[in-house]
């Protein structure tokens, strides 16, 4: 607190108080929640499986109303020794009326399904596209899941640890005419 | 015999070839004075290089075009594809036939030439009916492309000039009335009897039928604003999309002749013709007519105003934005039609009363 | 699948309109649009990957060539998330500095939209009237950094140089220049009939619905909501600046248009107020040379001229990002337009797109 301030003795820095939304949620939605984390902006882990139903309480309680997804992205945890579940999915929401922000995480696994939040936010429809497009993270009940940066055919996960930031070699040259393809296979 | 002989083959044949081949260059130079005009307006300065300030930039477009591959997509229906910019052109071209330059004759080798090819007693419903035909030229041209834009861009374009006819023809019936003749030449020389043109005729000026008729034939010429079918930014290039060319440079040269004849119809109609501009105080034959001679003096006269209109058309391009098609067609069909046939009616009350 | 007299039509990637490589799937009943289908990535370059290789200094370059019309807020919003996992501030003399550069860059991108949005439509004049001013700014940024398009001006910290003499001059003189040829657009545009009827009820979306496609910047304004993060989330130093920020009513591309007219006056305001309170001071606070912030995550936005630019920045303590995202506003903004497009005529499109003001690097990445 504010031990080390020694003129300070007559002001009390008051306590951080937790968002109004972040007390709701905790309220009643408590049992969906794996793990807070207060800050400026809190970061909630919420269970995988919840993840519809929390998102839409957030945005339909009077108290929360976070009717804006910021952004939804995927993050490969391999690399942060998390390989299982691999993906985190995070959602950044904020609230107009009340001016709080909130970041859910939930984990999916590298085969698993997420449901989709697309039934919340409309804006989730093509953020969904894309973490499934660089990553592979599949959304269930998702109306329209395709890749959306990358070309249909491609058969990889660019954003995934693995995937090399050259490009694998087979990916290079896309679009060779038959000629080269000859000239390459002679020499 | 051997002058019945001169006087119909040779002397028109003589006066079609000055007349195209004027015609021709004056299209030319009409595009690079539309580049210099709309650039000046732009803050820019247009083609300048090819000559002192861009003149000979016409010459290079026409070797651009000439020289350029002649493609033919493989699925085009192929003898439409050929004929239709024939078809464009050819109505531009021969509804010049009753277009009068000057008000009077000039002997040449004792041979005398009239300053039009022809004077038809129905000019007017001559020049409406051939202009009609150029429709023809463009849905030929978007059908045969056998591609969705350019079929698009034609059907537009056919259904925008259909519309645009009704109120081109409902405009002139007033100058009809007022000249008592569709003879075009005839109808210049009654302004000059009445010693007004009918634009300011008193006691009902024309400004209405002027407005109506110009709008109705920048909408026919497909200019801006209601240069929907070809507009680049929307459908590439409407329907001369898969033209290249000698083939693309009909489809120019069609619609600047458009233009140009659009232009000598208003100055005919309601401009007064070759009539000298004397704002009604200046005596009728001012001096030019002796420093220049009749016909000439009218020819420059004549030259003057349709300068002055075209220049108007370019100054419309520089500055609106587009129409969307729909409401290209309720302008045409809700405002424009009603607004003619009222005026037609104040004209002929006003006429009715005046004597 | 498709009706008897449907039609499919393909705005393809090259068209002149388009800004950028977009593709659109048009279905057509006659020439009303039924269903619109955005394909993009085709200017895909793999920026988000990129940043998990490159430093953190190195990175910023490419939020350059994100969005390259706005490519000082994209820095900006970066460097910023950046000096937040760094736990450092900037000092006041470069936080103004900040301010002056992100709006003048905020006119120079409304310049350009209107630019190619009145050319689309048809008013080319309009086009190089604005690349006029535009030339202006330009000129300005060229001689703050030597670029005048892909700036790269911000460092972590701060600014890395000062001002140059006469910036401030000139910059006044511009905004002196600036309103009587808003006011010449105005007359051109504003009250021209066919303008109007091109761009009055084009277009329309709520402003709850916009909120839900995560619409924002002047696309959501346009519709009544009143989301600016320059209010709400204040970053820098927008709260000792006083501003306004307009507001449509109907949301249809008429508002949109008029907003960011506005906007552009607005920032004018905000450049000359920044310009009077700059202090003097250092501009650069002590950071290492080698930026490894400790571990952590960051989600920071910052209004750019289209919309919401977000950096959303995890860091495992070395001194390239483990994951950098960046959140696009034209990217979800896009997202609208099957929305907007519905039950408009295929001429509408072009104005549609246009409105949005979509820059294809800030979509694709």
């Amino acid at each position: 607190m504010s031990d080390n301030d020694t003129n300070h003795d007559d002001v009390q820095v008051p306590e951080p108080v937790p968002p109004r939304s972040l007390v709701r949620l905790r309220e009643v939605r408590g049992d969906d929640l794996q793990e807070v984390e207060e800050g400026e902006v809190p970061i909630v882990r919420v269970k995988p499986e919840r993840i519809e139903d929390v998102c839409r309480f957030l945005k339909e309680d009077p108290d929360c109303r976070m009717e804006l997804l910021s952004d939804l992205s995927g993050v490969d945890m391999i690399a942060l020794d998390r390989p299982e579940p691999r993906f985190d999915v995070v959602y950044h929401l904020f609230s107009l009326a009340s001016g709080e922000r909130m970041t859910l995480k939930a984990a999916v696994g590298e085969n698993e399904e997420i449901p989709t939040v697309s039934t919340v936010w409309r804006t989730a429809n093509w953020h969904e596209r894309e973490a499934f497009d660089m990553f592979g993270i599949r959304f269930a009940g998702h109306p329209d899941l395709r890749r959306i940066l990358m070309p249909d055919e491609f058969d990889a996960h660019p954003l995934r640890k693995d995937f090399p930031l050259e490009g694998r070699a087979k990916d290079h040259g896309y679009w060779r005419r038959p000629e080269d393809e000859r000239g390459r296979s002679e020499s | 015999m051997r002058d019945a002989l001169v006087s119909n083959v040779l002397v028109p044949f003589v006066q079609i070839v000055v007349m195209v081949s004027v015609l021709m260059l004056g299209v030319a130079y009409l595009v690079l004075l539309e580049r210099k005009i709309i650039a000046y307006m732009q803050v820019r300065l247009g083609p300048r290089r090819v000559g002192p300030h861009g003149l000979l930039q016409p010459i290079a477009d026409i070797l651009k075009l000439l020289l350029k591959e002649d493609i033919m997509p493989s699925r085009v229906d192929r003898l439409v594809f050929f004929v239709a910019p024939i078809i464009l052109l050819i109505p531009a071209l021969i509804a010049f036939a009753v277009i009068p330059f000057s008000g009077d004759s000039f002997s040449v080798f004792g041979v005398e030439i009239t300053p039009w090819v022809t004077d038809v007693n129905v000019g007017l419903l001559y020049l409406l009916a051939i202009g009609s035909l150029g429709v023809y030229g463009i849905v030929m041209a978007g059908w045969a492309s056998n591609s969705k834009y350019p079929l698009l861009g034609a059907l537009r374009s056919a259904a925008q000039m259909i519309s645009y006819e009704v109120p081109l023809g409902l405009s002139v019936i007033s100058v009809l009335m007022l000249a008592g003749s569709a003879s075009m030449v005839e109808i210049v020389r009654q302004q000059g009897e009445q010693g007004v043109w009918f634009a300011f005729w008193w006691p009902y000026p024309q400004f209405v039928g002027l407005f109506l008729f110009f709008v109705a034939a920048v909408a026919e010429t497909n200019r801006a604003p209601f240069d929907l079918p070809e507009a680049e930014t929307e459908l590439v290039a409407g329907f001369h999309t898969e033209y290249s060319g000698m083939k693309f440079a009909f489809f120019f040269l069609a619609e600047y002749m458009n233009m140009i004849l659009a232009a000598c119809v208003v100055t005919i109609l309601f401009l007064g013709g070759w009539l000298p501009i004397t704002f009604g105080l200046l005596p009728r034959e001012p001096l030019s007519t002796f420093l220049l001679g009749p016909a000439l003096t009218g020819f420059m006269w004549f030259f003057i105003k349709v300068f002055l209109v075209l220049f108007v058309y370019l100054w419309i391009r520089a500055t609106f934005p587009r129409y969307r098609y729909d409401q290209l067609m309720r302008l045409s069909w809700k405002w424009f039609i009603p607004m003619a046939l009222i005026h037609v009616m104040v004209t002929a009350v006003v006429i009715l009363l005046k004597g | 699948m498709f009706g008897p007299s449907e039609m499919e039509i393909n705005l393809g990637p090259q068209h002149p309109s388009t800004h950028g490589v977009l593709r659109l799937k048009l279905k057509l009943d006659g020439e009303r649009i039924v269903h619109t289908d955005p394909v993009i990535g085709y200017l895909h370059r793999g920026c988000e990957k990129l940043g998990e290789d490159r430093t953190y200094l190195q990175t910023m370059v490419y939020t350059d060539r994100m969005d390259y019309v706005a490519a000082f807020s994209e820095n900006l919003v970066y460097i910023e998330a950046v000096e937040k996992l760094l736990g450092v501030e900037a000092p006041p003399r470069a936080q103004y500095m900040r301010v002056v550069l992100a709006e003048l860059q905020r006119i120079a991108s409304h310049l350009l939209w209107l630019a190619t949005h009145a050319l689309d439509i048809g008013a080319m004049t309009v086009f190089l009237y604005t690349f006029r001013e535009r030339e202006m700014i330009l000129d300005l940024f060229e001689a703050y950094c030597g670029a005048r398009l892909t700036l790269s001006a911000v460092r972590p910290g701060g600014m890395y140089q000062d001002f140059p003499e006469g910036f401030a001059d000139e910059t006044r003189r511009f905004c002196d220049i600036l309103p009587e040829r808003l006011d010449d657009y105005h007359q051109l545009l504003t009250t021209n009939r066919i303008w109007r009827e091109r761009t009055q009820g084009v277009g329309v979306i709520a402003g709850d619905v916009a909120l839900d496609y995560g619409v924002t910047g002047p696309c959501l304004r346009g519709s009544g909501v009143d989301y600016d993060i320059r209010k709400a989330i204040p970053y820098s130093v927008y709260p000792e600046l006083e501003f306004d920020v307009p507001l449509g009513s109907t949301g249809d591309t008429y508002d949109r248009y008029l907003c960011r007219m506005e906007e552009m006056r607005q920032s004018r305001r905000i450049v000359l107020q920044a310009l009077d309170q700059m202090p003097d001071g250092p501009i650069q606070t002590k950071v290492p040379k080698r930026i490894k912030p400790p571990k952590g995550e960051v989600y920071h936005v910052n209004e750019g001229p289209r919309g919401e630019l977000g950096v959303y920045l995890i860091s495992d303590g070395t001194e390239s990002a483990y994951r950098c995202r960046f959140r696009s506003p034209c990217f979800v903004n896009l997202q609208a337009l099957p929305e907007m497009a519905q039950g408009h005529l295929v001429a509408d499109i072009i104005a549609l797109i246009g409105t949005l003001d979509i820059v294809l690097g800030c979509i694709d990445r």
